[in-house]
């Protein structure tokens, strides 16, 4: 079989739209080692973290020298969504950032493992993997928010807050093909217009992108806290060129 | 056409044989990781390795691990390749593994609740034995044999295993969770 160049650029984007979703989304969960409110959160937190990281290191892989890719692109460089760069916040805004993207990426890779393009392989571990992410959030989000005043309130203003960043997630990704968008938004937004129901929380409404451009983080545009989130994460890679364990 | 030498057979029996790194009671071949072994020659030897979990770190430790006994038995050149496909499953390990993680104080995971569709309800926090048809199958515990465990958290020592307690003794355990 033979591929066009033509081909092999969009998977190749893919690859890094999916990848860094994955890189980013990794890394703020790490900052959570420390910090969890529980022991046993920590684990889990730190153990979603993991699985995301070995999902980003295949799909970087795909598209080149992984290290060089997670380590020495610039802010504009990156593909992934706005959702997953956003700031830990409380744990209602961590999970309610987990809700919002597991359920987003367990619909996806069920969808990609069962076609037989470029990413079926890694699809099909992905969606094991991301269906205890997606099982993990829908817990959390249902004691949160059928819980106390105050867990209530905390996690509803946490998917408000998020409810924006969700319309890019649907936005066609250049190298994927075989993926019906908007039937999967609309299987997105009942999934968790249903947790979110059975949680005694109220599905937000109101514009579901920004100012920007609905799908600009896949377009390399990103919010201010990025930038802040990527000089630590480079830090040590660009202070020492090559260092290892 | 693929067949099997039985060079490769004796190759994949000693890749086989290296116990997991992070769990030394099982072998490589009870957990089902190594998936094939193929020779060129007598000299170089190629094996197929799939990850549990994908973030499996792992993985590496058990390339140096089967590289290191193939090379002492005389292998000059070993590869050691990552394959995803068909993903590894807990249906994957063998029933000697699951009756030596129980011993090992590790509750097995149960078998079947891997296949088919992608099940997103992963069954109530507690087990009993004798509840409705629908409910699952008991996670027992490894200790006292009861079925009668709760879920304390979904995630534990390593991104494969759950935590859980027993109702009857309250000892608290590991649960290789089904993937």
């Amino acid at each position: 079989m033979t591929t066009t160049p033509a081909a092999d650029t969009a998977v190749t984007a893919a690859a890094l739209a999916l990848g860094d979703d994955a890189l980013v989304l990794s890394h703020r969960l790490g900052e959570w080692a420390g910090h969890a409110p529980v022991l046993e959160e920590e684990v889990a937190l730190a153990n979603i973290a993991l699985d995301l990281l070995g999902q980003a290191r295949v799909l970087l892989s795909m598209a080149g020298d992984e290290d060089e890719l997670a380590f020495l692109r610039e802010e504009r460089a990156f593909r992934n969504l706005q959702l997953v760069e956003q700031p830990n916040g409380d744990f209602a805004h961590t999970i309610a950032r987990q809700l919002y993207f597991s359920v987003y990426q367990h619909l996806l890779h069920d969808r990609l493992a069962s076609g037989d393009g470029p990413f079926a392989p890694l699809a099909g571990k992905a969606v094991k993997e991301a269906a205890y992410h997606r099982d993990h959030a829908e817990q959390w989000t249902l004691r949160l928010g059928d819980g106390t005043d105050e867990s209530h309130a905390r996690m509803q203003a946490a998917v408000d807050a998020l409810w924006r960043y969700t319309g890019e997630m649907f936005q066609p990704v250049e190298g994927i093909d075989g993926v019906d968008w908007p039937g999967l938004e609309s299987t997105w937004r009942d999934i968790v217009e249903d947790v979110l129901g059975r949680a005694t929380l109220t599905l937000p409404e109101g514009p579901r992108t920004g100012a920007w451009r609905a799908g600009a983080g896949r377009q390399g545009l990103h919010t201010e806290p990025f930038g802040r989130m990527l000089a630590e994460m480079q830090h040590l890679h660009r202070s020492h060129p090559g260092a290892t364990w | 056409m693929v067949t099997t030498t039985p060079l490769e057979e004796q190759l994949l029996e000693l890749a086989g044989s290296v116990p997991d790194p992070e769990l030394p009671v099982l072998t490589l071949r009870e957990l089902g990781v190594v998936r094939a072994v193929r020779a060129h020659g007598t000299d170089s030897v190629e094996v197929d390795l799939t990850p549990t979990y994908t973030g499996c770190p792992a993985v590496e430790v058990m390339s140096l691990d089967i590289e290191r006994v193939l090379r002492e038995h005389g292998v000059r050149e070993v590869t050691v390749r990552r394959v995803l496909a068909p993903a590894w499953s807990t249906d994957d390990i063998t029933d000697e593994g699951r009756r030596k993680l129980r011993e090992f104080g590790i509750a097995p995971p149960r078998t079947g609740a891997a296949s088919g569709p992608v099940r997103v309800a992963l069954g109530p926090t507690r087990t009993r034995e004798g509840g409705p048809a629908d409910e699952p199958e008991p996670v027992r515990c490894p200790h006292c044999g009861s079925p009668e465990t709760e879920l304390l958290s979904r995630f534990s020592s390593t991104a494969c295993k759950a935590l859980r307690r027993c109702l009857a003794c309250r000892e608290p355990f590991d649960h290789f969770k089904e993937l």
